[in-house]
């Protein structure tokens, strides 16, 4: 049909355009040029033996890895007449929202700005430059007096602000009637009921294999996981990045899953990555920012105090403050409902010429942000592959879960399906819980939020992950945090307050993940 | 295809209802907007875009031109068109919507008249519209080129000299040299947009407080 075909070719176009920018196409232009002396390229045909050679040399699979990861990551064109915004969320009044929320983190920052007098960002002097570069692998050994700093924002006040989010075109009645919504969570997005799930998920079904479950000591390998791992060692030859994501459905060997993430994320380490986190390196040298102390507090906060990954705390800093440094995160704010913040240069208030976004790279990080980068120390120790894959990471799946829109991945949609997967299908807990006070989505939010990352156990928050990025979807961290309130539901049914409630969901980290999912989803009778 | 905007003026909607407006306790499902073209001339129908706002199924009906006497009657020409899949839900609310001449029912060619019928047959919207709606008809096609006379009815060329031993094919090597250039002529042609990746403007990042614009 006709549209489909305009459809298919401003998709090409978009493609090729972004690929254009990259690296790739530079190394295929290096590649068909240096291919030109070899005997088999003739002149009359050039571009059929070319596209041959590309072929055979494995050329043209790294570009059908780049077309895959750019059609993952990047929405489908919108309507011609859509505007910009309507591409980062189509729904108004969540836009209006996400940017008041914005404007009060902005506010809270500037006012931690002027009240304790330091400036935003400074320049370092020169000998100061040195001490850094010095001590740049430990970070971590010197105590900065961070008490006056506190972060711009926890995830409990993020909640706030999406429990009052209200659609203006909708019935939002004061007396309880067939529409109200039980839960915290108020407006009417469209959210997966469980057979559509199992119909998503359909790998964690109980006839398919799984690592998590079927790897157990008590079952024999022969069974499965020899055949899964010699499987995954055949994606990896092959590095078919498509192949890579179906396969990891179904979990990661450990000794691949690092060579697995990176090529589903299609990270490759070339001398001009290293090269480009190196200049990171020297602009957080050169430069000193406010967001900086926030990084550090944040760190120092979380992830040291934490058993698993108190050891990568070093690793944590080289990451996250290269991050902030690094202008290619801007481009994610295309697809995502937060805008960077902006200001001026000093005495050039209004000036175009003299705007800049700050910090660099338009994040602000929150309480708990570190907790996105912590995990991903156990696979990569290289820090330019470390911060590549993190960085991959966040602008296709962590930006979601702290930015308000109406994307099924996006946290709104996972909070309500959370609930409304609890009162679906376990609605005696629900309305228990919400008799004694204690909202179940208080409790689980903070859990998603963070996607589970220091609440589990690190090699099941690990096989979690790995269908994070084998379904490109968030929706697993409602369904887990549902399946965890189910597994607890006979403790929680006897609780009499949320401190209680909370109590009982504590400690998580003796859950297996695999065959929670598993029995939540196909194994409950409904 | 290139296309021209209609300047058309949208009438207010019309809310259809059982029963009595004041007294009735629930909110119209049913709305109709009228669309007329005082200013233009019947005209061929290519595409009409708006921006969808709650409405979950769309009916179109059409009054078009007759040649003969007998008066314009009202056609469906699209029926029940489904902008939300699920009417209780945000899904496809306030999308953007382009409906071509190839979706139609009937025959688009001589429109006098448009009516536009909305359903949102959920209760939990307040109200529900399209907006921002744009009618447009064919462009001018490209201008046909007419050759000149020697272009289309070439003189057949006389028999070339006999090749020199040695040399390659002339119309062999015209086609490779075409190629080639026709490669050149991509390459400069493209562009990239890469970034360059600096945040400081000449190394300068001393900032005033953040904007709230």
């Amino acid at each position: 049909m006709l549209q489909e075909e305009s459809d298919l070719s401003l998709i090409i176009a978009q493609i090729v355009q972004k690929l254009k920018g990259s690296n790739l196409y530079a190394q295929l232009e290096r590649q068909a040029w240096a291919s030109l002396q070899r005997p088999e390229i003739k002149l009359e045909s050039l571009k059929e033996d070319i596209k041959e050679f590309f072929k055979i040399s494995g050329w043209e699979k790294k570009l059908q890895n780049a077309v895959y990861s750019e059609l993952s990551v990047f929405p489908l064109p919108s309507h011609p007449a859509a505007p910009p915004e309507h591409l980062k969320e189509p729904l108004v009044y969540m836009r209006k929202a996400q940017g008041s929320w914005e404007k009060r983190i902005l506010k809270s920052l500037n006012s931690m700005c002027t009240e304790l007098s330091i400036p935003l960002a400074r320049k370092r002097p020169v000998g100061e430059q040195k001490e850094l570069l010095n001590k740049w692998n430990e970070m971590g050994t010197d105590e900065p007096d961070l008490s006056l700093f506190r972060p711009v924002y926890a995830p409990k006040d993020f909640l706030e602000v999406l429990i009052n989010l209200r659609n203006p075109n909708y019935e939002n009645g004061d007396s309880l009637s067939f529409r109200t919504h039980l839960g915290l969570i108020q407006v009417p997005l469209k959210v997966k009921d469980i057979p559509e799930l199992k119909e998503l998920f359909v790998e964690l079904g109980l006839t398919t294999g799984q690592l998590g479950i079927d790897d157990s000591t008590q079952v024999p390998p022969e069974l499965f996981e020899n055949e899964h791992v010699r499987i995954g060692q055949k994606v990896l030859t092959e590095q078919d990045s498509a192949a890579a994501q179906q396969y990891i459905r179904q979990g990661s060997p450990t000794a691949l899953r690092a060579e697995l993430w990176a090529l589903i994320l299609n990270i490759s380490s070339h001398p001009e990555d290293i090269l480009y986190y190196e200049q990171l390196k020297t602009n957080v040298i050169q430069h000193d920012l406010l967001v900086d102390s926030l990084i550090y507090k944040d760190v120092k906060l979380t992830a040291s105090n934490d058993d698993y990954y108190f050891v990568f705390e070093d690793y944590l800093y080289q990451v996250l403050l290269c991050f902030s440094r690094d202008t290619s995160v801007l481009s994610h704010f295309a697809y995502n409902s937060a805008s960077p913040p902006k200001s001026y240069i000093r005495g050039k208030l209004g000036l175009e010429e003299y705007a800049v976004f700050y910090p660099p790279n338009g994040v602000i990080p929150f309480h708990g942000f570190s907790m996105y980068v912590a995990p991903l120390c156990f696979l990569y120790h290289e820090p330019s592959k470390l911060y590549q894959i993190f960085r991959e990471m966040y602008v296709r799946f962590f930006f979601r879960l702290h930015s308000i829109s109406s994307h099924p991945s996006g946290i709104v949609s996972l909070c309500l399906l959370f609930e409304t997967l609890l009162q679906t299908y376990l609605p005696q807990l629900f309305y228990h819980l919400r008799e004694i006070g204690a909202q179940p989505l208080r409790i689980s939010f903070k859990w998603m939020v963070r996607a589970f990352s220091g609440y589990l156990a690190t090699d099941q928050l690990l096989l979690l992950w790995d269908r994070i990025l084998g379904y490109n979807s968030l929706e697993i961290l409602a369904v887990l945090a549902a399946a965890v309130f189910a597994f607890r539901a006979v403790n929680l049914m006897e609780v009499t307050s949320l401190a209680a409630a909370e109590a009982v969901l504590a400690d998580l980290s003796t859950l297996k993940v695999m065959p929670l999912l598993q029995i939540f989803l196909f194994a409950t009778v409904t | 295809m290139s296309r021209v905007l209609v300047p058309c003026h949208v009438k207010g909607t019309v809310a259809l209802q059982v029963g009595d407006v004041r007294t009735s306790q629930g909110r119209p499902g049913v709305l109709v907007i009228d669309v007329t073209f005082p200013s233009v001339a019947p005209f061929e129908l290519q595409e009409i875009v708006f921006k969808n706002y709650y409405t979950a199924f769309l009916t179109i009906r059409v009054r078009q031109h007759t040649s003969t006497h007998t008066p314009a009657k009202w056609v469906t020409c699209l029926r029940d068109y489904c902008l939300m899949p699920d009417p209780h839900s945000e899904e496809g609310a306030q999308e953007y919507v382009s409906l071509f001449k190839h979706q139609m029912l009937c025959d688009m060619a001589q429109v006098l008249e448009l009516r536009l019928i909305l359903r949102q047959p959920s209760p939990l919207w307040l109200s529900f519209t399209v907006e921002e709606l744009q009618i447009y008809q064919q462009g001018p096609k490209s201008p046909s080129m007419t050759f000149p006379k020697w272009l289309s009815h070439p003189v057949p060329c006389e028999q070339p000299t006999p090749l020199l031993e040695g040399l390659p094919d002339p119309s062999r090597v015209s086609s490779e040299v075409q190629q080639m250039w026709a490669l050149t002529e991509m390459i400069r042609a493209s562009h990239t947009s890469t970034r360059i990746g600096r945040f400081d403007v000449d190394g300068c990042y001393d900032l005033n407080l953040l904007s709230y614009t």
